[in-house]
């Protein structure tokens, strides 16, 4: 590896904890922002020269810190002297190694600059542009393409969300447990939601939003370093590892999406197959269950099946019926009635979504899911129908002409001799 | 005499490499498994999951069964070599290749005491 890749994923990975430990200083995102710029910019200079310091984070932490001191410093001899509060903990400057060994410390530092990307009034397109550029340090540009906006958009959309937050106030206290264990779970939420954008596109667009995608696995498995046996986060991550795993197979060449049932699955990604289930496996044996565990372990279940028809329907069932006992929804109930109908047919299956149609009656996956069983069972006009209804609801090019194919299908079907 | 080398790293770091960094560095490491393995000197290989994977058992009464890895350090055990070597200075020469084509983080070099690469106990 050449120095200049070695120095930026050291800054990279350095970034979270020198950043949380910045704003713990200064109190101020812009300021601890700035301060972490100037550390980089002296770490691109000095370490080429002098090796790499034994730990990247906190040389960053304490030369950033200097440099904002030295700039307040200085400019505070043309105006009065800032408050003593907008500077804090400037006495420990020698206490470094012992900032290094504080694990504890640092824990909180990146669970804040996290939490704070989370606050209830951004909206969520917010906080996850929020959270790629401040804790991932992803550059606007990189951000603006992964939305498919221009860079003058998120430049704004981000700039707005660091308005809000800054008049809303950080958090600054060392948290509680009860206020961590809140905190920590805003922080998964976000980060499933980073997740979902990189994984909820298709087509063209996938390859674009797949670093969405890798994103969320680092900040997930970073979360998890720092709270090891929080069961859920090991649920998150594997959640993330399972699906992640099936990246390449999810698409064909022309962009097309290839159902679970039809993935080549020697295309499955074993090293993140194995890294998820074990991770679950880990999970489990905390006998503390919460969503992202039964989502992960319904995604084991496929992850293990090394054939469709080795899939263990019957267990996500069961799975899918704990998920809608903690979350109860009816994209939940929807998911559970495939699994239903793979067990007990496609008219239990049926039955179980007809309840479900007035408050899914705006989503695509529902009449997809609706029309595949009326076809299972000959009802090929109802089949019709909504196989047309889900196309006009569509969210994205390839999940229509997925659609499409079923409608060719009974189309075929209906002309076909002796039918 | 068999040599256990323990790879140390910094797993942030490790896991911060972009996925063309990551196969730079395997590549370059095969290269000098590669002379190794034709000279009839290596081992078994391993690069393990990320830490946050493990599970460590505490053999106290009775055990307890923790989280994480067995040590909080700044670097993490991310994989081993067993290499047969002259002598210690044969070893640290292969772990200066190994690091010639890996950098950063840490070696250890232990010999090996008793190996079992089948598990047998003849």
């Amino acid at each position: 590896m050449t120095d200049s890749a070695w120095i930026d994923a050291a800054l990279t990975s350095a970034r979270p904890q020198a950043v949380g430990a910045l704003l713990r200083y200064f109190r101020n995102l812009d300021t601890a922002e700035e301060a972490f710029q100037n550390a980089c910019l002296r770490a691109l200079k000095n370490w080429p020269q002098h090796g790499p310091p034994r730990d990247p984070a906190a040389w960053l932490i304490m030369v950033g810190r200097n440099v904002a001191i030295d700039e307040v410093r200085r400019s505070s001899k043309q105006q009065a002297l800032p408050e003593d509060d907008v500077i804090s903990d400037l006495d420990d400057a020698e206490e470094k190694l012992a900032e290094r060994l504080d694990g504890s410390h640092y824990r909180d530092d990146i669970l804040r600059l996290l939490f704070i990307c989370c606050h209830p009034d951004l909206p969520a397109t917010q906080q996850i542009a929020l959270a790629l550029r401040i804790v991932s340090g992803l550059t606007v540009k990189q951000i603006a393409r992964a939305f498919l906006v221009s860079e003058a958009a998120m430049e704004q959309r981000i700039t707005r969300a660091k308005a809000r937050v800054a008049s809303a106030g950080v958090p600054f206290e060392t948290p509680g447990a009860v206020d961590r264990s809140e905190r920590l779970a805003a922080v998964a939420a976000m980060i499933y939601l980073i997740f979902n954008e990189g994984y909820s596109a298709s087509g063209e667009t996938s390859e674009i939003r797949k670093p969405l995608c890798e994103e969320a696995i680092r900040l997930s498995r970073l979360l998890l370093r720092l709270f090891q046996s929080e069961p859920e986060i090991m649920g998150l991550t594997a959640l993330l590892l399972l699906q992640h795993a099936r990246a390449a197979a999810r698409f064909d060449a022309d962009g097309e999406i290839v159902l679970l049932d039809d993935q080549d699955r020697s295309l499955w990604n074993q090293k993140l197959i194995a890294e998820g289930l074990a991770l679950i496996d880990k999970a489990m044996r905390h006998r503390r269950s919460g969503p992202y565990q039964v989502q992960a372990a319904i995604a084991a279940l496929h992850a293990r099946a090394a054939r469709p028809e080795d899939t263990d329907w019957a267990q996500i069932d069961l799975l899918y019926g704990a998920l809608e006992i903690m979350q109860p929804s009816p994209v939940v109930t929807l998911n559970r009635a495939v699994a239903v109908s793979k067990v007990r047919g496609a008219e239990a299956g049926l039955r179980m979504i007809e309840p479900l149609a007035e408050r899914l009656s705006g989503y695509f996956h529902f009449f997809g899911v609706r029309g595949a069983l009326l076809m299972r069972l000959g009802r090929n006009e109802e089949a019709r129908v909504a196989f047309n209804r889900a196309i006009a609801l569509a969210n994205t090019s390839a999940e229509a002409a997925h659609i499409r194919t079923h409608l060719d299908r009974l189309i075929r079907d209906s002309t076909a001799p002796g039918t | 005499m068999l040599y256990a080398i323990l790879c140390y790293h910094d797993e942030d770091l490790v896991g911060s490499w972009t996925r063309e960094q990551d196969a730079a560095v395997m590549s370059k490491l095969a290269v000098v498994q590669d002379k190794l393995k034709k000279a009839g000197r290596l081992g078994p290989v391993a690069r393990l999951l990320p830490t946050t994977a493990a599970t460590t058992l505490r053999k106290d009464d009775p055990p307890v069964v923790l989280d994480g890895p067995y040590a909080e350090t700044k670097e993490q055990l991310l994989g081993f070599y067993i290499v047969d070597c002259e002598n210690l200075d044969d070893a640290i020469g292969v772990a200066r290749d190994l690091g010639a084509a890996n950098p950063g983080g840490a070696y250890e070099i232990r010999p090996v005491g008793l190996f079992q690469p089948g598990g047998t106990t003849e």
